[in-house]
Formats: structure tokens, C-alpha cells, sequence
């Protein structure tokens, strides 16, 4: 008896074991749909998501903003003795501020995304009864991760930014606060970054480390049984 | 095409949870047959155990012990992507609490399993307004759940569980939210499907006006069946309130 045969009528219009996968789908462009829908539909819901990663990519962003500007002001301060062994100091400081801020970041986008998807549960377990397969579940929750991640890791970069330009002005001047985003806020493996790159680097950092903090929620919402996930109580 | 008898059988089907050292047995060895066609309500209390029958049947959960055959097939032997295949074409669910998706039209909701069926979006939006003209909401297509009341929303339910043909239609208290003239809407439209369309119904439910269009009637109480009845044998008359139209 073949396998088809013996899976019956239930599996009917299958070319093979196999096949099941292929007839199962979940389109890109629905899925980036869904996901435009879930994240505009429900704006202000959104909007708290992303403010975890907004405020810690904004203090990433001053952190940054600082180091360039403290290095600018001791290139004009020419009068200041030792410029060589403040710079080194500086530094170490500015890459464990960095780091302390990514960590704060991290936390921050991790309880939102788990927020955002236990929030759901009732409705990943509905759409398992219309016969999503788990790795759409996940997908939809990635996309919106994703995008939500850039779009406030944007926001918050522009936020960090603009306040810290305001903070400067006065010791810097309107020009020495345009320059300060060409001067180099972290020396890493021996090269020179400027503010511009860095801050757009933390703005992806921001949004892949929203898609890896959905990842785990995600994955186990889309795990768990319909029954227990359409138990939930949102 | 292969046909059974029996749609759905449930064989020594159990479901024991442990819950601080006690064993709670919320279902105990439960053998029910089920025919292609029929219209079934599983009736009993709150607790009795008709809920968790409904999730076993409909592979929503796994039982601890016993066998679930869907034509012939045992549930458990299925992966997930075939479990997935099977929510997706072959049965159709309905609820209690509706489980609309909040951000979403009703077309889209409608749609929503054709577009797991890989459907295109022209055949899928036809078939979805067909459905929803079918239940009368056909003006309503735009509406968002929040925007319908309970019996439209849970008429949009119906709408998309038939929305990829199913063999099968589950539906767990599909008029607990609703008042009595609407839910004797719904269960008219259900009996109306059931017919014209010759699916399978089973309904888990404590609504006695269920009783009045089902052919078979489950009794069961504390995870057992205590008896089943052909709708012939009962000697019911659901009552009637005055001022309602027939």
C-alpha cells in the first residue's frame, strides 16, 4: 500500500508526503501585508513596542554624539596639555558606555517583543486553525520585528542626535556641530569611525537585534499548541 | 476518491491533566463514531469535558492517551505541516469568542485560509464575497470586526471556515456570546450548510436549541459519554419567548 493510500481521503490532492509543504503557503507580499496591517492598524500599540528600542538606540546615539564631541572640543582646545593620554582615556570610556547602552537596548527590545507576542497568542492559535504552518507564524513576527526595529531605532537615532546637537551648541557653535558628525567617534580594530557611520550602524544594529529578541518568543508562541494558545485570556 | 463511513472515531481517547499531585481525567476513555454528513452536538455541563473532545478531534491538542482517526487516519501519526494541511482544508472551526483577526476586514478574514490554500487573490476574493452573501453580510465585506456586532461576527467565522471546502466543521459554543434570537440564527445557518453543502457538523455545546436540528446527540458528563441519542428518540420542546418571530 502506498503512502498516499494509506494516509487517505483526509490527505487527498497531495503529490506526496512531500508535497504538503508546497501546499501550504504564505506569500512575501501577504506577509509584508499582514505585517504593514498589524503594525499601522494598531499604531499606538506600536508605538510602545518600538519606544523600548527607540530610547536605548537614543542614548547609543548620545553616547556616540558625546565621544565625537569631546574629541572635537579638545581638537580646539589647543592649549590643553596631554590631548594624546586624554584621548586614549576617553576612549575606553566611550566603548564601555557604548557597550553598557547596547545591553540597555537589548533589554529593552526583548521585553517589548516578548510583550508583543504573548499579547497574540489567541490569534497565532487562530490562524494555526486556519492552517498557518508554524514557520509563518514566526516569519509575520520577524517582519514586524524588523521593520519595527529600524523604524524606531530611526526615530530614536534622530531623537539622540537632535538632543545632543542642542546640548553642544553653545560650546561647539552651529558649525562645530555639523562637524562633529565627520569626526570619529570610536576607534575600532584600528581604523577611525566617523559619527555618521557609526550611528546608522547602531540604527541596524537596532533592527537586527529586535528580529533576534522576537526570534525566541516567536518561535515558542508558534510551537505551542492551538488549544493552549487560544486559551489565552487578550 | 476513498470514502468511510465513519468521518471521525475516537478510540480509548483520554485526556488526564496533573494538577498538584491529583489527577484530573477530563476525558476517560471516550469511544465516539462519527458519520460523513451528520450533524452532531456533544452536550454536557461546563467542566464535562466536551471542550477538551473538541480539541482532540480537531488536533488542537494532543491527548494523553487513545486514538483519533480523521477518515481513517490516526492524528497522531500525522506532522505538523499535514496537521496544518488538515486545519487549512479539511476542517473548518468555529468559536465561541468569534477569533476574528482585530486588524482585519471581514473579506480579509474570510480569505485569510485561501490564501494558505494558495489561492490566487481574484479567486479568492470572488469565493470570499460569495461567502459572505451566503451569510448575509455581503454589504459588510469592509467592516472590521470591531465594527460588526456578535452575530455578524461569528456569521464572518462561519463564513471562513467553509472558506477551503471543508469535509469537517467544528464549532465549540458557537452561540455562547450570543442572544437567543441570534444564536437561533446561527444554528439555523449552520443546519442550512450542513444540508446543502452534506459537511460533517460537530458541535460541542450546552445550548438546548442545538438539540432541536442535530441528528445524533452526545451526552457527556465528567470526561465520560453517558449516552448517545438519535434525534428521533428525543421528546423536546424547546420553548418559545413571547414576541419572537419564528
Amino acid at each position: 500500500m502506498s503512502e498516499n493510500e494509506r494516509i487517505g481521503g483526509v490527505l487527498e490532492g497531495v503529490g506526496g508526503r512531500g508535497g504538503i509543504e508546497q501546499q501550504i503557503v504564505l506569500p512575501w507580499s501577504r506577509a509584508l501585508q499582514m505585517t504593514r496591517e498589524n503594525i499601522f492598524v494598531r499604531l499606538g500599540r506600536s508605538a510602545i513596542t518600538a519606544s523600548g528600542i527607540c530610547l536605548g538606540i537614543a542614548f547609543l546615539t548620545a553616547v556616540l554624539f558625546g565621544a565625537s564631541a569631546s574629541r572635537l572640543l579638545a581638537e580646539m582646545d589647543l592649549e590643553r596639555l596631554g590631548v594624546e593620554h586624554e584621548a586614549g582615556e576617553l576612549q575606553a570610556r566611550i566603548i564601555w558606555l557604548a557597550a553598557m547602552s547596547l545591553v540597555v537596548a537589548t533589554v529593552g527590545i526583548v521585553n517589548s517583543m516578548l510583550m508583543s507576542v504573548t499579547e497574540r497568542y489567541k490569534e497565532i492559535g487562530t490562524m494555526k486553525c486556519l492552517g498557518a504552518l508554524d514557520t509563518f507564524i514566526v516569519r509575520l513576527f520577524l517582519l514586524e520585528a524588523g521593520l519595527l526595529g529600524v523604524l524606531g531605532s530611526a526615530v530614536g537615532a534622530i531623537v539622540g542626535s537632535g538632543v545632543m546637537m542642542l546640548v553642544y551648541l553653545g560650546r561647539l557653535g552651529g558649525g562645530g556641530v555639523v562637524k562633529a558628525w565627520v569626526t570619529t567617534a570610536v576607534q575600532l580594530g584600528g581604523g577611525d569611525v566617523p559619527l555618521w557611520a557609526a550611528i546608522t550602524f547602531s540604527v541596524l544594529i537596532g533592527g537586527v537585534l529586535s528580529i533576534l529578541a522576537a526570534l525566541y518568543p516567536a518561535w515558542r508562541a508558534a510551537k505551542m499548541p492551538p488549544a493552549a494558545a487560544l486559551r489565552s485570556e487578550f | 476518491m476513498s470514502v468511510y463511513e465513519y468521518i471521525v472515531r475516537t478510540k480509548n481517547l483520554s485526556k488526564i491533566y496533573t494538577l498538584g499531585g491529583t489527577e484530573v481525567r477530563a476525558l476517560d476513555d471516550v469511544a465516539l463514531d462519527i458519520r460523513r454528513g451528520e450533524y452532531v452536538s456533544i452536550m454536557g455541563p461546563s467542566g464535562s469535558g466536551k471542550s477538551t473532545l473538541f480539541n482532540m478531534i480537531g488536533g488542537l491538542d494532543k491527548p494523553t492517551k487513545g486514538t483519533v482517526f480523521i477518515d481513517e487516519v490516526d492524528m497522531a501519526q500525522l506532522t505538523a505541516s499535514e496537521l496544518a494541511f488538515l486545519r487549512c482544508r479539511k476542517i473548518g472551526y468555529i468559536f465561541q469568542t468569534f477569533n476574528l483577526i482585530p486588524v482585519m476586514t471581514a473579506l480579509e478574514n474570510v480569505t485569510l485560509p485561501m490564501v494558505f490554500a494558495g489561492l490566487t487573490t481574484d479567486a479568492a476574493l470572488d469565493r470570499g464575497m460569495e461567502l459572505l452573501k451566503v451569510v448575509g453580510l455581503g454589504e459588510r465585506h469592509d467592516h472590521k470586526p470591531t465594527e460588526l456586532s456578535g452575530g455578524q461576527q461569528q456569521r464572518v467565522a462561519i463564513a471562513r471556515a467553509f472558506a477551503n471546502d471543508p469535509a469537517i466543521i467544528l464549532a465549540d459554543e458557537p452561540t455562547g456570546n450570543l442572544d437567543l434570537k441570534t444564536g437561533k440564527e446561527i444554528i439555523t445557518l449552520l443546519k442550512r450548510m450542513n444540508e446543502e453543502k452534506k459537511v460533517t457538523v460537530i458541535s460541542a455545546t450546552h445550548d438546548l436549541k442545538m438539540i432541536d436540528v442535530s441528528d445524533r446527540v452526545v451526552w457527556i458528563r465528567d470526561g465520560k459519554i453517558e449516552r448517545i441519542e438519535e434525534r428521533e428518540d428525543i421528546q423536546l420542546q424547546v420553548g418559545q419567548m413571547e414576541g419572537e418571530e419564528q
